[in-house]
């Protein structure tokens, strides 16, 4: 699994969601933040007439943090212990820091299969299973005009 | 001009405090949560995001609180709070084809590949004030179909496979940003379009309605609305795989106009584009047939209504600004004021000594300026 599939799930779940499922994992090893978590922006751009030349359209919040494991097995790797990053929309610092906890545990060998089976798999089904539920509610609104023959 | 005062302070605080208890309102009423405002006012909190040019429905939301629901206080709330953040990154350009879709339509084409989606919309409802609203009366769930909605490809893509219409291509342009630096007339488009997308929804409508009612040569068709969700990437670093930050709701709107055309290329529909945070329809109307009405020099057309007026339109289409500049008003101009009275009286004693030495008695006292002169009336005087 690409960190960059993970670190999409993780974004698009709300964090009470995420934080209840990663705690069933009963993976807590102790971290340290090494870069916020620090709220800013991101600038979006859209595109003119959709596919053309970009612009900025506006800002929009965003928080990012790096942390880095300081269990026994990193502190051993010192400074070498991979770091894991987290960036998501709005003003959380405490999902940030969540998904860059996940991102950093993802790439212990041992933790990997547990993280994407027990924690990824299920937040993208639960997600799956919402966008399909509100793709119903506009199907429901779907509608055919039919051009009425005009009297001469 | 106006010159720096002092004292007021404690008449300061005291408005201050009136305001707050004036915007909490009476006290057996409960006071209104700010998940409220952005539960059940999903709209204005849309209008406040997208003029204050920051996506984030929660401070939007809490901007309309503070600002006791005065839509213009608000964007200047939430703008002036983006100017303490820094910006930590840009995302990639939106693909709005991969939108999912809460309502799409067209009036261009009646059978299109995905259909003609209402979503939850205002359109065909009566305009009757609903009684029972103020009741609290519960609603029920929407309905859900059984099947899902289908793909639903951008319309205008059907018309640009014939060549019928002008393509938008890509030319990897790095846009200006008015952020960073001030605009600088003339502008590009994506400049405009920065500008347009921040501008206050109301004087865009009236502009885009000028263009139809014959102010400015554009005859419009909604070639296609949506509205919906967009998952939002960043770039982070080089070669790596763009990520995903989250996703936000996104208005666009594709315009259709009339032919542009030269000796090398064959007529061709032209394109007008609005694009928003939030659900914002109308805004987006608005802004694609003024980003229309602004190509028109770039299309060889005659500016002749005030929309095409590029730095007219958009020098004033900020209410951050415009609310600004007219509230200086409200300053102190006690010095300026005292020289136009000066000047007024001398011009007054003036005009006596003529009238007297015409040899008429009808004349005004020469420092009689009673607060009752109107304004008509001065200007009269000073042009006799």
């Amino acid at each position: 699994m690409t960190s960059a599939r993970r670190q999409r799930i993780l974004a698009l779940t709300p964090r009470e969601r995420l934080a209840e499922q990663w705690a069933r994992l009963g993976i807590s090893p102790d971290y340290r933040c090494v870069r916020g978590p620090e709220v800013g922006m991101a600038m979006v751009r859209g595109r003119m007439g959709g596919t053309g030349n970009a612009f900025n359209l506006g800002e929009m919040t965003l928080t990012r943090a790096s942390v880095q494991l300081t269990d026994d097995e990193g502190a051993a790797a010192d400074a070498k212990s991979p770091l894991g990053h987290g960036w998501v929309k709005g003003r959380d610092p405490r999902h940030a820091e969540l998904i860059a906890l996940v991102d950093a545990c993802a790439k212990r060998r041992d933790w990997q299969a547990a993280i994407e089976e027990g924690l990824v798999a299920p937040l993208e089904q639960a997600l799956d299973a919402e966008r399909h539920e509100q793709a119903r509610r506009a199907a429901a609104t779907r509608v055919d005009f039919f051009t009425m023959v005009r009297g001469e | 001009m106006y010159v720096a005062v002092k004292g007021g302070e404690q008449a300061i605080a005291n408005a201050h405090r009136w305001l707050a208890d004036r915007r909490r309102g009476p006290r057996e009423t409960q006071e209104l949560a700010v998940s409220q405002v952005e539960g059940q006012l999903r709209l204005a909190v849309s209008r406040v995001m997208a003029e204050a040019s920051l996506y984030d429905p929660e401070l939007a939301a809490l901007a309309i609180k503070q600002a006791s629901g005065d839509m213009v206080e608000a964007v200047f709330l939430l703008r002036a709070y983006r100017t303490t953040l820094p910006r930590l990154a840009e995302t990639l350009p939106l693909d709005t084809a991969a939108m999912r879709i809460e309502r799409r339509i067209s009036a261009t084409y009646k059978d299109i590949p995905g259909g003609q989606v209402l979503g939850p919309t205002y359109d065909y409802t009566h305009r009757l004030l609903d009684f029972l609203q103020l009741a609290n009366a519960e609603v029920a769930p929407p309905t859900a179909a059984e099947e899902t909605l289908a793909d639903c490809p951008q319309v205008l893509e059907l018309l640009d496979a014939e060549g019928l219409i002008e393509r938008e291509e890509d030319d990897g342009a790095e846009p200006y940003d008015i952020t960073r630096d001030p605009p600088d007339f003339p502008v590009d488009r994506a400049t405009r379009l920065q500008m347009l997308a921040r501008g206050d929804e109301g004087y865009l409508l009236a502009l885009g309605y000028s263009t139809q009612r014959g102010y400015g040569r554009n005859h419009p068709f909604a070639g296609e609305i949506r509205l919906g969700t967009l998952e939002v990437e960043i770039a982070v670093e080089e070669g790596d795989a763009p990520l995903c930050i989250g996703e936000i709701e996104i208005s666009e709107c594709q315009m259709i106009n009339q032919f542009g055309g030269s000796r090398e290329t064959a007529p061709q529909f032209t394109r007008g584009y609005g694009l928003a945070f939030g659900h914002n329809e109308r805004k987006t109307m608005a802004m694609a047939l003024v980003d229309r009405a602004l190509r028109a020099e770039e299309l060889g057309e005659t500016a002749t209504g005030p929309a095409q007026q590029a730095e007219f339109v958009l020098a004033h289409a900020d209410s951050v600004e415009a609310a600004g500049f007219v509230s200086h008003l409200k300053l102190p101009h006690y010095v300026d004021f005292q020289s136009e009275l000066e000047l007024l009286r001398r011009l007054r004693r003036e005009h006596a000594k003529r009238t007297e030495a015409a040899g008429s008695d009808v004349g005004t006292q020469a420092d009689d300026v009673t607060p009752r002169a109107s304004h008509s009336d001065l200007v009269k005087e000073q042009q006799a």
